[in-house]
């Protein structure tokens, strides 16, 4: 810094650090804040933009450096108030500014700078976090200073004088943060830890679905048709190309693709794509219609799913779709007259019902329901709120 | 009204007059049938129909909704004028909503899907034949679409007729489960109503189908076709 402001008074660079040493210690530690601001206001030699530019955009720079001076000049004014007021008069302000802008420095300044400031900042405790026992030492020690000032400064206190006793609470306060603050940012990072993992469990769930729709369905198909190698051909080719536009387009299998695409047109696509796959006749019913969010696009690889789970297993000659878009909630049904089945009996490893269709709508914050008899069929009831995609969002 | 599969008017077969510009759907429609009705007559066309049907008086006549010359509508209002006890089913393979609408508007006494299986078909015919209706899930659909299309926030309130105008909760309910598949026995025991209670659900919203006066109902099927 010094050197940036030689370059462009033109004086020489030792000379105007020793001024500001000088100065510094004259004035009392203002010079000291005026050095640091001007480390932060004028661009080093070379850099196009000062430091102060760069932090308007580090929210969190901003936060630490006004929290960091607004509790230093608390801990001035209860100095004041314990009657050491020449610290308050003389130091506070320039020490107040001086450690907001070193803050913003830290954060904000070129990796060369930052090097030399933790260099310079390395032997002091609780920044380099290197040191557990020392950082432990430091915490019981700042802890009993401040909780031995606070008590002493609550009992000697005069009862009429309410300041004393306030800034004794104060103290105090400040011990149990010190003490605690540690664990309590401990248990924040293990919160968003936790979450981070919530969500890419739920994701890799999503996928475990997405490839039972489209490749797990595919194989099976082509074991049962493997006699037939025009068929095998055809479905390997389009299973080919759904898994390449899933990998490398961002195209979900089984979903619906196209924005716009509203639930009737999907409810007809899903018809027409099951008929021609599996050759079972669909009759599918739609009342009213809207547009596809998320969710809804959830409700409809649901209901494909469930679809082609009737006809593969139940043996019916028809499966009906009949859904109904009303204005809090779409519900779909998939209804056939198939043999029907027990629930109890599927095997854990047939994922269809559970992950694709269970599990996909309750993440969603949807429900399924299924109804099934022996030798009468089974009707898979799904109901998904609509505008649940912001609720949704919002919360994660 | 009578329950389903009762016997016609007679006692014996319902006469039935098969009305379809294909004549190969007429042959397969005549088989399915079988000996369970007494088929008496068949056209392809609007104005051979109602000559045709003048003529034989059946029971019901099973319609195509389209034919060429008029539609299956203009079948259904020119024997409406002349002989209103001649009952006629709508029998379709895929039709725009309002098509479906403006038959059953016209007098048709229901609407079952070309899909349906020749017992089914049977059965519909019967109850036709004694003064029920018959709703395929499709018509259902339709129904329930046209008369959420006229909620009364979105009407015009002049003509607003809570009696016509709109389904009770409980025909919707019927509707609701029809177009899931149910057929009436089904819907009976879901509800815990008798087949009976079900059937004059299902002539009332009939009846409101047709009688409802609200343009709307017309006009419904003009802005469905455009989505």
């Amino acid at each position: 810094m010094a050197a940036g402001l030689a370059a462009r008074t033109g004086f020489d660079v030792t000379a105007v650090r020793i001024v500001f040493v000088l100065a510094t210690l004259l004035s009392g530690g203002t010079v000291a804040a005026a050095y640091v601001l001007a480390w932060l206001l004028v661009p080093a030699d070379g850099a196009d933009a000062s430091i102060a530019s760069r932090a308007q955009t580090d929210g969190r720079g901003i936060a630490l450096a006004a929290g960091l001076a607004a509790l230093l000049i608390v801990v001035l004014i209860i100095a004041s108030v314990l009657g050491a007021g020449w610290l308050g008069s003389t130091l506070g302000w320039p020490l107040a500014i001086s450690v907001a802008g070193l803050v913003l420095i830290w954060r904000n300044a070129p990796a060369d700078e930052q090097q030399m400031i933790r260099r310079l900042a390395g032997p002091l405790p609780g920044l380099t976090g290197e040191n557990r026992r020392f950082r432990i030492g430091a915490r019981v020690s700042a802890t009993c200073l401040l909780l031995g000032g606070g008590l002493l400064a609550l009992l000697t206190g005069h009862p009429r004088d309410l300041l004393r006793p306030l800034g004794g609470v104060v103290l105090v306060l400040a011990a149990i943060v010190v003490v605690l603050g540690p664990w309590w940012l401990r248990i924040a990072r293990d919160l968003v830890v936790e979450r981070r993992a919530r969500v890419r469990a739920e994701e890799r769930a999503e996928m475990a679905a997405r490839v039972h729709d489209s490749v797990l369905q595919t194989l099976a198909l082509i074991q049962r048709r493997a006699d037939e190698p025009q068929q095998v051909i055809q479905l390997a080719r389009a299973q080919e190309r759904e898994l390449r536009s899933w990998l490398f387009d961002g195209v979900a299998p089984g979903s619906m693709g196209e924005t716009g695409l509203t639930v009737a047109a999907g409810v007809r696509l899903i018809q027409q794509e099951v008929e021609a796959q599996h050759g079972v006749a669909v009759e599918a019913v739609t009342v009213g219609d809207c547009e596809l969010d998320d969710n809804l696009s959830a409700l409809l690889a649901a209901a494909r799913e469930a679809t082609v789970n009737a006809v593969k297993w139940s043996g019916a000659e028809v499966v009906s779709i009949f859904a109904e878009v009303e204005p809090m909630e779409v519900s779909l049904f998939v209804r056939d007259r198939g043999r029907g089945f027990d629930p109890e009996a599927v095997p854990a490893d047939r994922k269809g019902l559970a992950e694709s269709v269970h599990a996909r709508m309750s993440r969603r914050g949807g429900s399924a329901t299924v109804r099934t008899v022996r030798g009468e069929g089974t009707e898979v009831s799904l109901t998904m709120p609509r505008g649940a995609g912001e609720r949704q969002q919002s919360r994660a | 009204m009578s329950a389903p599969g009762a016997r016609a008017p007679d006692g014996g077969r319902p006469r039935v007059f098969i009305v379809d510009d294909h004549g190969l759907f007429r042959t397969g429609v005549r088989s399915e049938l079988g000996d369970q009705v007494e088929v008496v007559g068949e056209a392809g066309d609007v104005e051979p129909a109602i000559a045709l049907i003048s003529e034989s008086l059946p029971d019901v006549v099973l319609l195509d909704v389209h034919l060429p010359g008029g539609g299956g509508q203009a079948v259904v209002t020119a024997m409406k004028a002349t002989h209103p006890q001649v009952r006629f089913l709508a029998l379709s393979a895929s039709d725009a909503p309002q098509d479906v609408i403006a038959v059953i508007r016209a007098g048709a006494r229901g609407y079952v899907t070309k899909t349906i299986s020749g017992a089914e078909l049977v059965d519909a015919v019967r109850r036709v034949a004694v003064g029920d209706s018959v709703f395929s899930p499709r018509l259902a659909g339709f129904v329930l679409d046209a008369f959420a299309a006229l909620s009364p926030a979105s009407a015009d309130r002049p003509s607003f007729d809570p009696e016509l105008d709109q389904l009770t909760p409980r025909e919707r309910e019927v509707l609701r489960l029809i177009a899931r598949g149910y057929t009436y026995k089904e819907i009976a025991r879901e509800l815990y109503i008798s087949i009976k209670t079900v059937e004059s659900h299902v002539s009332s919203v009939l009846r409101k189908l047709q009688l409802s006066t609200r343009h709307q109902l017309t006009q419904w099927a003009a802005e469905r076709r455009l989505t």
